[in-house]
């Protein structure tokens, strides 16, 4: 302890224009020692990082000190700063697509960096890039110096990400939620990478997540974050089963139990079989017709009031799954709803149908029209199913559907840009639910929410699939969330159904190898499916 | 917490940009609307005398300019000045000639826009000497006056009349069409689409001169072909732009869900996409007006605009231009109204975009 510390960030504050958005934010990190701050979305854990490199907008203003080897950062002139930043301390981002230049491909972005920062030759930083490629877990890196970034999986591009920022041998890696936008499979193997990084480089790192249980088994100190404060710190265990302030105990609420296995007589409500979704690819008018299937042959049964869990990783064809059944993209293959074939039924056929089958959208911010009044957006399919409505009947209602998944009715004239993620998502579901559906396809519904937001959302879709009967085909690539939810499980991979049965037998005995790596992915970086309440201390 | 977002610094400076350009058009606006009423000439007025006046706001005649119409009064009586004074409003002269001067061929004879009939006050040897009380016919021409003589300030706000009608109708006209009919084709798509879109590309390859000619041609000059002419042309852009708003939009979870919901087309336009689209096809739209004055102004002075004496900026700047060796007044007042219509109204286009697009991007942040 005796050695200074390698980064030493002292009472950091952040504020635009009048609002803080770090207050005082005050840790040390040793060298190769890795740290996690962690919070909410919006708590600042963001802002700190990027201001401890000079990352931050112009108009930001920054106060405070932070140190690397006892130099301040924030106010080393920008020579010296890009001495540092880059070479010595290095920085991953969420977002893999948009931290890679489009239109260069990946092996002369990782060169540029080479021979900006270290000075390499053209030659000498290509077969660097290449190795560094190796060393991040690549498989043919020769080959894959010369591909652009699209034609690199999510993962693969977080692996260049992470090639290019240990390409100069930095001594701290910041990593700012470096799996939140990877599959749980591909997220668990960068884990693992930069967890095998560290130990071969000697790195410090300092990990930036909202998700408690996926630091756990990297960070060696957890720094909690509210409203850009440090609320709680210490090692990560004792934070982790004895967690003091309630915006920890947040991050690390236990998800639902699983759901009782309830007795089977209950009538089907839909029936799909042989569902199949093919898109022409474009090649213009000339060009010989070719189809990418997305979705494959799939046949699937859920019976009313109960919930078919559907799990896959993103490109699995979940979401156009969901769109199929509810016939807003073309399908091949019958669909039964009710013990009737939707399947040939044109626009017109299926408009009286539609108020029985809802969906509700994985983007909260996407799936509400930012021009229109919440209210307004509520009662959207009042307008369409009961036209003889009046306008003030018709309000009433939609203050009822509000004040049922409990946001504020008063408020139903405000835009959505008022409400957060969660309370969105809230709306969305109002809507979904003001028809009083009886099948509604949840398509992601809490995947970009808070974990504490999550549970919240998944406690209100059970209460109201309770008291109105609801059948739900909930698709999602979490398990947690399926196991919290379904009574049954269909496992999807490339377009294909590999899996399906009883959640029990599903999470139990996954018989499929794709599900059981699933299975490993979601449970294994959470600290473990068994142990979990019991290493809760 | 958004209300905190909305007055970040660079939209707080936005905030007090809108006055200027915005302020400027309303003035001109109201210039052009009620300034005619207060310049105490028509329009199309003919002052003989005050050919290529120039600008000037002592009010004319002056003194010399008073003298000189006295005596080409008195040289068309065949008549001498005995004497002269001017004294503000009138000119108190003493004429003498062989022949008797007559009253009737007094008051008939001035057919001067700088004195009036002159009113005989004393008559002597039978009326051979006559003192002459002659009025002044005071007049002020701001701006100047055209080649004809007309007031060019009166004209030139009769032109921005023109201009700005012909600017915001076939504005309006193109976004109409423009709008209904992108939205209608990228909504549709595929077949569809791509039908609509290749018409508008047949229509884009029409020459506009040659297609105004044609206009012209077949329906003889008026008004309102200006209208249709530009309109015609206008709205193709109009419709690109609200078909990739469409396009953009429709992809959207919220027109998915009003899909889910079983909201017709139709419906899903009108509530869900042209709201949406909005900003960009304002912003466009304000970029447009000046476009479509230009456009006026260009058919204008190819001589095939506004007929005379109406006048729109076009006409004025192309007389204009013909006089600018001798009067530089003539292209500089129109083309200053006309540059700076078009300079306010491509900084408020330009505004709205900013604020469009900070609506999009700064908005969409998480509210706290």
């Amino acid at each position: 302890m005796s050695e200074p510390p390698l980064l030493e960030f002292a009472n950091l504050c952040v504020s635009y224009g009048g609002r803080r958005i770090v207050d005082e934010v005050s840790f040390t990190l040793a060298r190769g020692e890795t740290a996690a701050l962690v919070g909410a979305s919006g708590s600042g854990k963001s802002q700190t990082a990027l201001a401890a490199l000079r990352l931050l907008p112009p108009q930001v203003r920054t106060s405070g000190r932070v140190a690397f080897e006892g130099e301040d950062l924030l106010s080393l002139p920008e020579r010296r700063l890009n001495a540092i930043r880059g070479r010595r301390v290095a920085m991953i981002f969420q977002e893999p697509m948009s931290a890679l230049d489009p239109l260069f491909t990946v092996g002369s972005q990782i060169a540029a960096v080479l021979r900006l920062q270290a000075g390499f030759s053209r030659g000498q930083a290509l077969t660097r890039a290449a190795e560094l490629l190796d060393l991040v877990g690549i498989d043919a890196p020769k080959e894959r110096l010369s591909a652009f970034p699209h034609q690199l999986s999510g993962g693969q591009r977080q692996r260049v990400s992470i090639a290019m920022a240990i390409a100069c041998e930095p001594d701290a890696l910041i990593a700012d939620e470096p799996t939140t936008a990877l599959d749980v499979t591909v997220a668990a193997r960068i884990l693992d990478l930069l967890g095998e990084l560290r130990a071969r480089l000697g790195l410090a790192m300092i990990f930036i997540s909202h998700d408690l249980q996926l630091v756990r088994r990297l960070a060696s100190r957890v720094y909690v974050m509210d409203a850009g404060r440090i609320v709680e710190a210490g090692a990560t265990e004792a934070v982790f089963c004895n967690p003091q302030h309630s915006a920890t105990q947040g991050l690390i609420v236990a998800a639902p139990s699983p759901r009782a296995r309830r007795p089977d007589p209950a009538p089907e409500i839909l029936r799909a079989e042989n569902l199949s979704v093919a898109y022409r690819r474009r090649g213009g008018w000339f060009a010989g017709r070719s189809e990418v299937k997305v979705l494959d042959a799939v046949t699937l049964s859920l019976k009313r009031g109960r919930t078919l869990g559907v799990v896959g990783e993103s490109g699995a064809g979940k979401s156009t799954l969901g769109r199929a059944i509810l016939r807003l993209v073309p399908a091949s293959g019958a669909i039964c709803f009710e013990g009737r074939d939707i399947g040939g039924l044109d626009e017109t056929g299926m408009r009286p149908l539609r108020r029985a089958m809802q969906m509700v959208f994985q983007d909260p911010y996407g799936a509400l029209s930012p021009r229109m009044r919440i209210g307004d957006i509520v009662s959207e399919g009042l307008l369409i199913h009961e036209p003889a409505l009046s306008r003030r009947a018709r309000d009433g209602r939609a203050a009822q559907a509000l004040e049922e998944v409990s946001i504020d009715p008063a408020r139903r004239d405000r835009r959505p840009r008022e409400f957060s993620g969660g309370q969105r998502q809230r709306i969305a579901i109002a809507r979904a639910m003001i028809l009083r559906p009886r099948l509604v396809v949840l398509d992601e519904p809490t995947s970009a929410l808070d974990r504490a937001t999550q549970m919240d959302i998944l406690r209100l879709l059970r209460d109201l699939q309770e008291a109105h009967g609801l059948a739900y085909v909930l698709i999602s690539h979490d398990l947690k969330t399926i196991e919290a939810m379904a009574d049954d499980i269909a496992v999807m991979k490339n377009g294909c159904i590999v899996e399906q049965g009883p959640a029990a037998q599903i999470l139990g005995s996954p018989r499929d190898p794709y599900t059981r790596s699933l299975m490993q992915a979601a449970f294994d970086t959470h600290g473990g499916r068994q142990d979990f309440s019991s290493r809760r201390c | 917490m958004s209300r905190f977002i909305l007055l970040s610094p660079a939209r707080a400076a936005l905030w007090r940009r809108i006055p200027a350009s915005a302020m400027l058009l309303v003035l001109i606006a109201l210039a052009c609307i009620f300034g005619p009423l207060f310049t105490s000439h028509p329009f199309d007025r003919v002052y003989p005398d005050y050919v290529l006046a120039p600008p000037s706001l002592e009010p004319s005649p002056n003194a010399s300019e008073a003298r000189d119409a006295v005596e080409e009064l008195a040289a068309r009586l065949g008549a001498k000045i005995v004497s002269m004074d001017s004294t503000g409003d009138s000119v108190a002269a003493k004429f003498s000639s062989d022949r008797t001067i007559d009253a009737a061929a007094l008051a008939a004879l001035p057919r001067s826009d700088r004195i009036g009939p002159p009113r005989i006050n004393s008559s002597g040897d039978g009326g051979q000497n006559v003192g002459l009380n002659i009025p002044l016919l005071r007049t002020v021409f701001p701006f100047g006056a055209d080649a004809n003589g007309r007031d060019l300030l009166t004209r030139t706000l009769i032109a921005g009349r023109v201009s700005l009608a012909v600017g915001l109708l076939a504005s309006l006209v193109a976004l109409v069409i423009g709008v209904l009919y992108g939205a209608i084709a990228g909504y549709a798509g595929g077949a569809v689409d791509a039908l609509m879109m290749r018409i508008v590309e047949i229509i884009y390859a029409l020459p506009f001169i040659f297609f105004v000619i044609v206009l012209v041609m077949v329906f003889g000059r008026h008004f309102v072909l200006i209208f249709i002419a530009i309109g015609a042309v206008e709205w193709l852009d109009m419709a690109r732009i609200a078909r990739g708003q469409t396009l953009a939009l429709k992809e959207k979870d919220y027109v998915a869900a009003a899909r889910a919901l079983g909201a017709s087309p139709a419906a899903i336009i009108r509530r869900h996409i042209l709201p949406n689209a909005s900003g960009p096809i304002i912003a466009y739209l304000t970029l447009l007006l000046p476009r479509v004055i230009l456009l006026e102004s260009f058919i204008s002075f190819l001589g095939l605009g506004v007929q005379e004496p109406l006048a729109s900026w076009g006409v004025l700047i192309a007389d204009g231009a013909r006089n600018i060796q001798g009067a530089l007044h003539l292209l500089f007042f129109p083309a200053l109204f006309l540059g700076a219509t078009l300079g306010a109204l491509q900084s408020f286009g330009q505004y709205l975009q900013a604020i469009f697009a900070d609506a999009h991007v700064g908005l969409e942040s998480e509210p706290r």
